[in-house]
Parts: C-alpha cells; sequence; structure tokens
C-alpha cells in the first residue's frame, strides 16, 4: 500500500526543489499543479511480470515512488524445507525463470560448499558452457525487452528470441526441456554432453558474433536510444555498493565486482576475459555493459568448447538417494546473469532436508535504489529504468 | 436446412456459397481472438516464445496482444495466480467486454501446479472465474498453446446460437462479471466462488461409464 | 583475510562490552560465523564496515532463521547478515543475531542505516518471520498483503484448512468435507460412520 502522503496540499510549479519527496509547496507561484498518485501495475505491457509501481507525479514528474512486490511470492523456502535437497533442484528453475541453468548452478554450488564435493573437471566445463549460454541469452532478450519498453515494438526483441530459440534447442536435446532444465547435480550434471551438442554449441558460438554486430549496428549508435536513455536513471557508485547492486547495473556504475572473478568458483579461474565497466551508471551504460559481456561470453565459450576435457560428467562417490549434510550452514554464490546469486542453507540434525533455505535474489536486491534512479525523470523513463535493472519476478518474490 | 447437395456444388462452382449464419458468425469470431498480454510467471516467457517469430501466433489470428482487457477477447492466464493477484485477475476479467474466453495455461494456473501447498498460492484459477480451455505442462512447450488456441477455436465454432451452449452474453441468466475477493486475515475472502468451483466429486461415485464419456 | 579468532579479538577489543562468539559450520564449508548480542551488534556493524582493515561496505544476504525450542535449550529467531568487502576483495563475515520467538519481544536493531541492501530483506524477515528491526525506516510488510496477520515462515505456522489438499482429513476437516462433497479416502469412511452413530 502507498503511505500516506505528508500534505495532500496544493503544489506550485516554481523553481524549487522539484524531484524531492519534502518539497513543501510555496507560497506564491505561476501555475498551481495537484500530486497525481498512479499505480503502474500489477498487470502492464511491460513485460517483467506482476510488479507494482505505486508513483506520485507531479504532472509528468515522479516526485516518490514506491514498489509493490510480493505477487508471485510462491513460498518457494518454505517448500524447500518439506522436500529432500536434491527435491528443490527444479524448484530452483522456476525463481529466474528465464535463465534456468544458472539458478541450478547456484544451488549445486551452495550444496557442494557446505559438503565438501569435488566436481570433476568435464563437469565444471560443461556447467560453464550452458551459463555462458544462458548469460548471453539473457541480456540479449533483455535488451530486446528494454527496447520494447522504449517504443520499438517488438523488432529486437523478435531478433534476440530467433538466437534464443537457437539455444533453447540445444538445452532440450541436452536436458529434456526447453526452459526449465534441472540439469545440474550435486557432484556434476545430469547427463554428459555428447559430440553433435558440442558442434552444435560450436554452430551457435560461430553465428553469433554476427548477430551481435547487427543488433549493436541497429542500436548501440541509434539516435533515438541515445537521447531517451543517456543520463537517465544515473546510479551512483558508493550507493550501488552500499545498496547492495550486483550484476551488469552494478559494473555500470562503476563497481569493478564480478563474483566469477572475485570467488574463481568452477574452473573461471583458467579462462582469459576482461570485465567491462561503465562509468556514468545510466541506463545506457546498463545497456552497454550487456553487448561487452556478451562478447566477453562468447570468448569464454570459444575457450570452454576447446579446451573440455573427457572425463565422468558426475562425481563417481556421491550417493544422491539419502543425501545427507552434517550440520552447519553455508552460504554459495554465483555470477547469474541478473547479478549475485546466493543460496544459504542451513542443515540441521538428521540432515535430510534443509533446515532453512534462503535464496539471495538479485533481482530483488537491485530494486532497493528504483525511486533514487526515478526520481526526477518523467513516467515514460520509469518504464526505462525498470527495463535496465532487468528484474525476473519469480526471483524478486520466490 | 436440408439444401441439395447438388445444387450447392453447383452455386459453389459459380461461386455462391449457402452457409447458416451462426458459421460465418463464429468464423469471424474464431478467426481473430485477440488475447490480453497477461502473463504472470514462467508460462509467460513461452507464451512469448510462441508469439515470437518461430511459433508464430498471428497466423491463428493473435495478431496484436492487446495490453487493455477493455480491447482483449481472450485472457491466457498463463503462470502461478497468488493470492495477491487473485482480485486483480478477477477485476481484469470483469472488464474484458463479451465474448470473452479464458485459457488456463500451464499446472499452476489450473490447479496451483507445483507450488500448491503454499500460503499465498491460489490453486487454480477456475476458483473463481470460469475457464474454458486448461493446458497441462510445466511449462507447456509453444506448440501446446497454439493447439489450445485451435481448440477454443473449434469450440468457438461449436457454440450455437440457439442451443444450450450458446455464447454467454445471449443467455440472460448467466454472469459476465464475477465477484472479487478481497484481502482475509489469514485467506481470500470467499475462498472460492462457489458457483464457478465445485470440489471434486467423491471418487467412489465416479463410475467407469462417465469417465468413458468424456 | 585473517582467522575467526582474530577477527572475533579485533572486534571485542573495538566494541567494549560486546558479547561475541563464534559458531562453526561444517568443516567442509569454512564458513564459521560471529554470534553477537542483540545490543552490540550495531556497534560490531559498525565496525567491520569502518575499519580499514576489513572495510566491509557490501552487505550480501540477510536471512531470518526459525529455531524452535527443544527440550534443553528455548527457542530463539536468528538473523544472519553476510557482509562482503567490495573495495578489498575478501569476505565473508557473518554476523548472526538473535531475538526471542515470542512476537512483541522480537526486536532486533536494524543495520539499514548502515547498509542500504538490508532494505528490502529485513522487511522480508519482519514479513514472514516477525522480527521487528529498530530503527528501519519503513518497516511493513514486503512480499504479502497487508492485512496478512500471520508469519508464514515461522516453522509453527498453519496454513487455512482447504479441503480439497488434505492428504488425511479426519475430525471436522472430515466432516466438512464430506458434507461439501469432497474426496473422501476409504479408511476415512469408517471413521465418519462411527461418528454419524454416536
Amino acid at each position: 500500500m502507498i503511505q500516506p502522503l505528508a500534505e495532500p496540499g496544493r503544489y506550485t510549479l516554481t523553481a524549487g526543489p522539484i524531484g524531492r519527496a519534502d518539497a513543501r509547496p510555496s507560497g506564491e507561484g505561476l501555475i498551481e499543479t495537484q500530486k497525481l498518485e498512479v499505480s503502474i501495475g500489477p498487470q502492464h505491457p511491460s513485460t517483467h511480470g506482476v510488479f507494482r509501481m505505486d508513483c506520485v507525479l507531479d504532472g509528468e514528474t515522479v516526485i516518490a515512488l514506491k514498489p509493490v512486490m510480493g505477487y508471485l511470492h510462491r513460498n518457494h523456502e518454505q517448500l524447500a524445507e518439506r522436500m529432500a535437497w536434491l527435491g528443490s533442484m527444479p524448484y530452483t528453475d522456476r525463481l529466474d525463470y528465464f535463465n534456468s541453468m544458472t539458478n541450478n548452478w547456484a544451488y549445486a554450488l551452495a550444496v557442494e560448499r557446505l559438503a565438501g564435493i569435488k566436481v570433476p573437471d568435464r563437469a565444471e566445463y560443461i556447467r560453464v558452457i550452458m551459463s555462458e549460454l544462458t548469460r548471453i541469452l539473457n541480456h540479449s532478450c533483455v535488451i530486446g525487452f528494454m527496447l520494447q519498453d522504449l517504443g520499438a515494438w517488438g523488432t529486437p526483441l523478435l531478433y534476440a528470441f530467433r538466437e534464443r530459440e537457437r539455444i533453447l534447442d540445444l538445452f532440450e536435446a541436452v536436458s529434456g526441456s526447453r526452459m526449465m532444465c534441472n540439469y545440474m547435480r550435486f557432484g556434476g550434471v545430469r547427463v554428459d554432453m555428447t559430440p553433435k551438442d558440442l558442434a552444435a554449441a560450436n554452430d551457435i558460438v560461430a553465428r553469433f558474433p554476427r548477430f551481435l554486430d547487427e543488433f549493436e549496428k541497429l542500436l548501440t549508435t541509434n539516435e533515438v536510444l541515445l537521447a531517451r536513455t543517456q543520463r537517465i536513471g544515473i546510479l551512483p557508485k558508493e550507493l550501488a555498493i552500499n545498496a547492495g547492486i550486483s550484476g551488469p547495473m552494478a559494473r555500470a556504475s562503476g563497481v569493478e565486482y564480478d563474483v566469477r572473478k572475485i570467488d574463481r568458483y568452477g574452473v573461471y579461474g583458467r579462462f582469459d576475459f576482461r570485465v567491462p565497466v561503465g562509468d556514468v551508471g545510466d541506463v545506457y551504460d546498463r545497456y552497454y555493459v550487456r553487448v561487452l559481456e556478451m562478447r566477453q561470453s562468447i570468448n569464454i565459450l570459444q575457450q570452454a568448447l576447446r579446451d573440455i576435457p573427457a572425463g565422468p560428467h558426475i562425481a563417481p562417490e556421491v550417493k544422491l538417494r539419502n543425501f545427507k549434510i552434517p550440520p552447519g550452514d553455508g552460504y554459495g554464490r554465483i555470477e547469474a546473469p541478473k547479478g549475485e546469486l546466493g543460496f544459504y542453507l542451513v542443515s540441521d540434525e538428521g540432515g535430510k532436508q534443509p533446515y532453512r533455505y534462503h535464496v539471495r535474489p538479485p533481482s530483488f536486491i537491485n530494486l532497493t535504489t528504483l525511486e533514487d534512479m526515478c526520481l526526477g525523470h518523467k513516467v515514460a523513463d520509469v518504464v526505462i529504468v525498470l527495463g535496465s535493472i532487468d528484474i525476473v519476478l519469480g526471483e524478486v518474490d520466490r | 436446412m436440408a439444401l441439395d447437395e447438388g445444387l450447392k456444388s453447383e452455386l459453389q462452382k459459380q461461386g455462391i456459397f449457402v452457409l447458416p449464419f451462426e458459421q460465418i458468425y463464429n468464423w469471424g469470431r474464431k478467426s481473430s481472438i485477440w488475447p490480453l498480454q497477461f502473463g504472470l510467471a514462467c508460462c509467460a516467457i513461452e507464451m512469448i516464445a510462441s508469439a515470437a517469430s518461430r511459433y508464430d501466433l498471428a497466423r491463428f489470428g493473435a495478431e496484436v496482444f492487446r495490453a487493455t482487457p477493455r480491447q482483449a477477447d481472450l485472457m491466457i492466464v498463463a503462470g502461478t495466480v497468488t493470492k495477491k493477484m487473485a482480485p486483480q485477475v478477477v477485476r481484469l476479467y470483469n472488464q474484458m467486454p463479451e465474448p470473452k474466453y479464458c485459457i488456463a495455461m500451464g499446472a499452476c494456473a489450473i490447479s496451483g501446479g507445483p507450488f500448491k501447498d503454499g500460503y499465498n498460492v491460489l490453486k487454480g484459477i477456475d476458483r473463481y472465474i470460469p475457464v474454458d480451455v486448461h493446458i497441462p505442462g510445466c511449462p507447456p512447450r509453444p506448440e501446446a498453446l497454439i493447439h489450445a488456441i485451435m481448440t477454443l477455436q473449434r469450440k468457438i465454432a461449436n457454440q450455437h446460437l440457439d442451443k444450450e451452449n450458446r455464447p454467454r452474453w445471449y443467455n440472460q441468466q448467466s454472469e459476465t462479471e464475477f465477484p472479487i475477493p478481497s484481502y482475509g486475515e489469514h485467506d481470500l475472502l470467499p475462498p472460492v466462488n462457489p458457483k464457478v468451483w465445485h470440489p471434486p466429486r467423491n471418487y467412489r461415485d465416479v463410475t467407469l461409464d462417465e469417465v468413458r464419456k468424456t | 583475510m585473517e582467522g575467526i579468532e582474530k577477527i572475533k579479538e579485533v572486534a571485542a577489543l573495538a566494541v567494549p562490552g560486546a558479547q561475541i562468539e563464534i559458531v562453526n559450520s561444517t568443516p567442509a564449508a569454512q564458513q564459521p560465523a560471529l554470534l553477537v548480542n542483540r545490543e552490540h551488534v550495531h556497534a560490531v556493524a559498525k565496525f567491520f564496515k569502518e575499519d580499514p582493515r576489513f572495510q566491509m561496505d557490501f552487505c550480501s544476504c540477510v536471512t531470518g532463521v526459525d529455531y524452535l525450542p527443544k527440550a534443553d535449550k528455548p527457542g530463539f529467531i536468528e538473523v544472519v547478515y553476510h557482509l562482503y568487502s567490495v573495495a578489498q576483495r575478501q569476505g565473508p563475515i557473518v554476523l548472526k543475531v538473535r531475538a526471542p520467538r515470542e512476537l512483541d519481544s522480537c526486536r532486533v536493531p536494524s543495520l539499514t542505516p548502515l547498509w542500504r541492501g538490508c532494505e528490502f530483506q529485513e522487511r522480508e524477515a519482519y514479513d514472514l518471520y516477525g522480527v521487528k528491526f529498530d530503527g528501519h525506516p519503513d518497516l511493513r510488510r514486503i512480499l504479502m498483503w497487508d492485512e496478512f496477520t500471520d508469519h508464514p515462515m515461522r516453522k509453527d505456522y498453519a496454513p487455512p484448512a482447504d479441503y480439497e489438499w488434505e492428504p488425511t482429513p479426519h475430525d471436522d476437516t472430515l466432516q466438512r468435507s464430506a458434507q461439501a462433497g469432497g474426496i473422501v479416502p476409504p479408511t476415512a469412511i469408517q471413521e465418519l460412520e462411527k461418528a454419524r452413530k454416536k
């Protein structure tokens, strides 16, 4: 529910401080306007899901904005407390339902860290390949969605979905399902990748740079995009760190933090790739950081597909039936396409089910600064800023 | 309406077609169903994928997904309906003008799906509004959604104007607006709409013949 | 980063009066936590944020955990904070705070004034566990609707009775289910007959 306004009085349009929620009406002015409360959502054409923003507007300028979520709260954490450790792996697919492979990996990594399971090399390389394919799938579609919100009705989105369909075909061949892959297990992956799958992955990686060049030629120097996204939604670097922002949104603000480089989980220490960092932190920077990250992902994919070794695809000593973990708690995190995705797991005595299972969702925490970024901008910019944060409601609400 | 078949084919050769009026009426309605752009969760992505260029849904008449319910014919409830969201779903359904149809896409919209025992999950949208087509799957493939649209088209074609299953606005007694639940302290109030949803029957009373008939 | 013993000593020196204990995790996880008492957790967190050796400027994860009372130990609700350092690329430091389970005394100081990232996560802990955070700028429900009165993630939460789902209906749920025409398993039929005969 929206907070009650401090003073429902009239508000005059002077050279006063527009853009602060505590702006006081001055004595005389030129035009008298009124504050307008608009609830954007939960059903709105910006396809990020069921999310609501209670905006207070002065004309078209945003004075206050409160996000309201919980419309997709499916009590995923409570369900996991009733199921075995492996039983909540399919539910992690449905967290960030756009990228299921990275959710699976985050959960598997947290459990492996807690239980001390060592993953064989081939499985690690397969995980990296799947994760980077997910990253390019996500970034291209997010740019497509953001441009749809900008008004380019569907054209970039359809281009992005064309690439997405190719990658989804590979996911279906490998794991059996297009979107909800349920592919990772504790200690490795469920089935191995055949040489045909690897050839398909090579094919995708070979074709993608051409698509990316075409995409960039249409978008990066496009004057409409530049006019509408530069200097909009600026997030300063200190606020980004303090608010717990992670992922491309933080990197666009100048925070050089990529969990792949810091934690070096999996075999990311062996790959040679760079982390793009922006300087201004506006919507355009977030768009461009994603484009550059896609190029780096292609780089990683080429190295991984070249170096993938033979070997087991799952650690042979792990017994997945009656899987138990000794008492204790732990936090494992990865660099998901949206940000830092972490799982905090507590295992009590007994150990067959998690006692506490908590997801640290990047989209949820990235929404903390939505109000700060939107103050002073127009209503149309709110939608673009939201699109550049890149939220998925399955993750925000769990 | 028994027209001679020979006469019919002779007329057809001259370019004259003789049809009952309701066939044309239903053909116009079924060939241009505009869905409401309303995705809740994961199934929404498959809905978007089926509207994208590979599994083009526009071929079947769903040319544009309208953002406002006032201009839409079909509401595809794609994804989990939570109790927090349920009043808005019913409100949107009420705002759609007749003729309106509802497709429950995915296991969550049919019955709560994998999240069924949840304190915030509504066990199926058919607890409050009538659903015409159910699509099982988690998520159902885009081809399944296309099959559902075709099933709905068959259903519309079968809605004879003078029989029992005629469209709702020709039935003076039937309702087109459904009561909106409100947020209670522990649950929605009322938890179900008894006119729309009946709890499943005692399975010992269901005979095998009945099952074979459906 | 130094070992957990050294960190605890340094923190205990910097914040006099703080009671800090080390809580160990599984041997493989290597993530021991510091359990701090409620009164001093704000000062300890502030120390970790500002001290140049640590510079924990990134609060990554805030979790509420509900521990039910057991035979010898009282129950408590625990709030766990995971802190990382972006400037020095180290971490995590795990802070734990405990509060009693009764709703009116379940209060913990909020760390949102130190890290803005705690804002939504503390609201979620309040919504789902009932922990009140003193000093939080905007403590209200975030995931459930405002008129909701329970705290659903607690271990003793009972969801509203919905007879369609009851796996083994009995007593009055069974009566309601049978009256409404719901599914009645064969084993429960005898119970219904017995109740009807009485």
